[in-house]
């Protein structure tokens, strides 16, 4: 008997007497979206800023990352130095400092943000930059991760990720370090 | 060799009177935070009673998930493979890893393959596995085990890390700031991660309506690996199905929540498909998981989505440290997994617990962990040849379980006594593993006369 077959039997032999699957849940709109979301995000070590048009992260980035760093953007209306789509082999993202990305949609209870494989490209670029900027609409707010599961249809793409903050770990007596292995920051910009 | 029991490892970890405190204080921090977390969630009951119910389908109905499971994930792309046991399981690894040519792995937090001892089977076999969850990979240097399964590295101090990292990675001799330590880990990583033509991770959650599955970390190291090489191996257990997409916004809610306070992990990553020109496999696990369905009276244990929120609430585990379970998943959720796999060499850890109930309070799945306990202390004193004293200790767990009132209000003054004079209630005599480990043979006062006694205090 092959593997599964003997694992199947054997669940099949022992499984309990059948249970319902219960109905999906739905609690209540969150009224102060955005600021729920902020404290939301800057609870996993992310930072949000609220603007009005995409010449403000532009000029954010030039007022902070020097001109000569790597950074890719994939997001219309902020300028990059490397082309990710030219890219074949992701290895050659190691040494950018700056990815900006547009997110999908937002959710206030917790600060993540989906982001399909459609919106990176190439899967690492999240991870591997040494800083990350993401661009979110206002109106993509959702008060809850049942909200966000109703929205994105998670198999549409090959990958898709939640990201909530920059990677972080306290993996040393409990202290709370910003940058494991993937962004040293993450800084949301908030757009109507 | 006689297997060392809970007690006797618990003497050797209480020894440090200092550290023994630090290590309860820093766990009983973390469960504070998971209150306090959880508490800003009003619906936080409903989400349990969800999870706890979802995963009472998913048991009653796994063979159904698991092919629905396949067959998505086939069309997906994904390389399916199924294993009765840790061995089948390692060998799959190994096979792939050959077919592929593959000499660099990195490894990201995965309790299946510390279940399955993969990374001692595929040193055997001349690979170096890289660890990359940066508690992981400290303890890896340091040839030891996790010990909690949240946070592998918690019973060592800075100072010890500081000493690790200098003789492995060469960081400078005495240095112990966390956030040093962790920027030399990161540089030392790196390197792996780009090295790497294969990564193995765990599984969070299977989705049977879609083939894909979750892997939830706040270092990004399951990312960085898998989205590097060309190969992904995620090992799974076959409990840790859910049915559908949706089902992702009640466990995720509670996950982080319960593990570490925080709202969601940073990353939760959703893999369906291999990156074009990669290849992505996933194993299925048994491994003891149908017997334990067998079980009636510890089927539920499956349900777990190791969230280690009953060890860091366990009065027990908080004050004897992760290794003396000797057990991969060690706490009160490992002292009800770990018998049906061997109950002889388990049999002391079901008494590892003052069956206060926190950890049923606090698991979002709600497996009802202590009575298990319980129910499993009557099987091993019904088959092997506990002693004594142990014996007596069931007598008194007897009469309280067998009053449920009685039994209420202790558990409810347990679970105060924990926060407030936890030593009055780990420490008393009537606790076999306590400080006063030898226990007369007579006891001094009955639970009732100790009931009685307390409630007036
Ligand atoms: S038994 Fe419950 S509390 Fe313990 S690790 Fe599993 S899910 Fe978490």
């Amino acid at each position: 008997m092959s593997s599964k077959a003997s694992i199947l039997a054997a669940i099949q032999k022992n499984k309990p007497v059948a249970s319902p699957l219960p109905d999906l849940l739905s609690f209540p709109d969150e009224p102060n979206l955005v600021e729920k979301y902020e404290k939301g995000l800057s609870g996993n070590g992310g930072q949000l800023m609220q603007v009005t048009a995409i010449k403000n992260v532009q000029d954010y980035i030039e007022a902070n990352f020097p001109r000569e760093q790597l950074k890719a953007s994939l997001v219309e209306g902020v300028e990059g130095n490397i082309d990710v789509n030219n890219i074949s082999d992701p290895h050659d993202l190691e040494h950018v400092e700056l990815a900006v990305l547009q997110g999908e949609l937002g959710v206030a209870e917790n600060g993540a943000i989906w982001m399909p494989e459609k919106n990176v490209v190439h899967r690492v670029l999240p991870f591997i930059a040494q800083h990350l900027i993401i661009i979110l609409k206002k109106d993509t707010l959702l008060t809850n991760m049942h909200q966000a599961y109703e929205k994105v249809k998670v198999n549409d793409h090959g990958y898709g990720v939640f990201i909530a903050g920059p990677s972080k770990t306290a993996d040393i007596e409990q202290s709370l370090v910003i940058g494991a292995h993937g962004p040293r920051s993450l800084t949301v910009f908030l757009m109507d | 060799m006689k297997t060392q029991s809970h007690a006797q490892a618990a003497a050797e970890f209480i020894k440090d009177d200092a550290r023994t405190h630090w290590h309860d204080e820093t766990l009983w921090h973390v469960r504070q935070k998971r209150d306090l977390s959880a508490q800003g969630i009003p619906e936080w009951e409903t989400l349990r009673d969800t999870a706890s119910a979802t995963k009472d389908y998913v048991l009653s109905h796994l063979g159904e998930l698991l092919e629905q499971f396949e067959t998505n994930a086939l069309a997906n792309g994904i390389e399916v493979l199924w294993a009765k046991d840790a061995q089948e399981h390692n060998e799959h690894v190994y096979r792939i890893l050959q077919e592929n040519k593959v000499s660099n792995i990195v490894k990201s937090k995965s309790i299946l393959t510390e279940e399955c001892g993969l990374n001692h089977y595929l040193e055997d076999k001349g690979y170096d596995v890289v660890d990359t969850d940066l508690g992981e990979r400290i303890i890896q240097f340091a040839k030891q085990a996790p010990s909690h399964i949240v946070l592998p590295a918690i019973h060592l101090k800075k100072q010890d890390i500081g000493e690790i990292f200098h003789e492995h990675i060469g960081t400078e001799k005495g240095a112990s700031d966390p956030k040093y330590l962790t920027e030399a880990a990161r540089q030392h990583l790196r390197k792996k991660f780009v090295e790497a033509n294969a990564a193995i991770t765990g599984v969070n959650f299977g989705i049977a309506e879609t083939g894909g599955f979750v892997v939830c970390t706040n270092e990004g190291n399951a990312d960085m690996g898998t989205h590097l090489a060309d190969i992904h191996i995620a090992c799974m257990g076959i409990e840790k199905l859910i049915p559908r997409a949706t089902d992702l916004g009640v466990f995720l809610r509670l996950l982080a929540r319960s593990a570490t306070g925080q709202s969601i992990t940073n990353y939760s990553s959703h893999f369906h498909k291999p990156a074009p020109g990669k290849k992505l496999y996933i194993i299925l696990v048994d491994n003891g998981r149908t017997e334990q369905l067998g079980r009636e009276d510890f089927k539920n244990s499956l349900k777990c989505i190791r969230c280690g929120a009953c060890m860091n609430t366990c009065p027990i585990y908080r004050r004897s440290g992760g290794y003396s379970y000797n057990s991969t998943v060690p706490g009160p959720i490992g002292s009800i997994l770990s018998p049906g796999k061997d109950l002889k060499k388990y049999s002391t850890l079901p008494f590892a617990s003052t069956l206060c109930g926190s950890c049923s309070d606090v698991c979002p799945v709600k497996i009802n962990i202590h009575e298990q306990l319980y129910k499993w202390r009557q099987v091993i004193t019904e088959n092997t040849d506990v002693d004594a004293s142990k014996k007596l200790a069931m007598k008194v767990a007897g009469y309280t379980f067998g009053k449920p009132v009685l039994y209420d209000l202790a558990g409810k003054m347990a679970r105060t006594a924990l926060k407030i004079t936890p030593d009055s209630l780990v420490y008393s005599s009537l606790n076999v593993w306590g400080k006063h480990r030898d226990l007369p043979d007579v006891p001094k006062e009955s639970f009732k006369e100790w009931y009685q006694k307390n409630r007036k205090s």
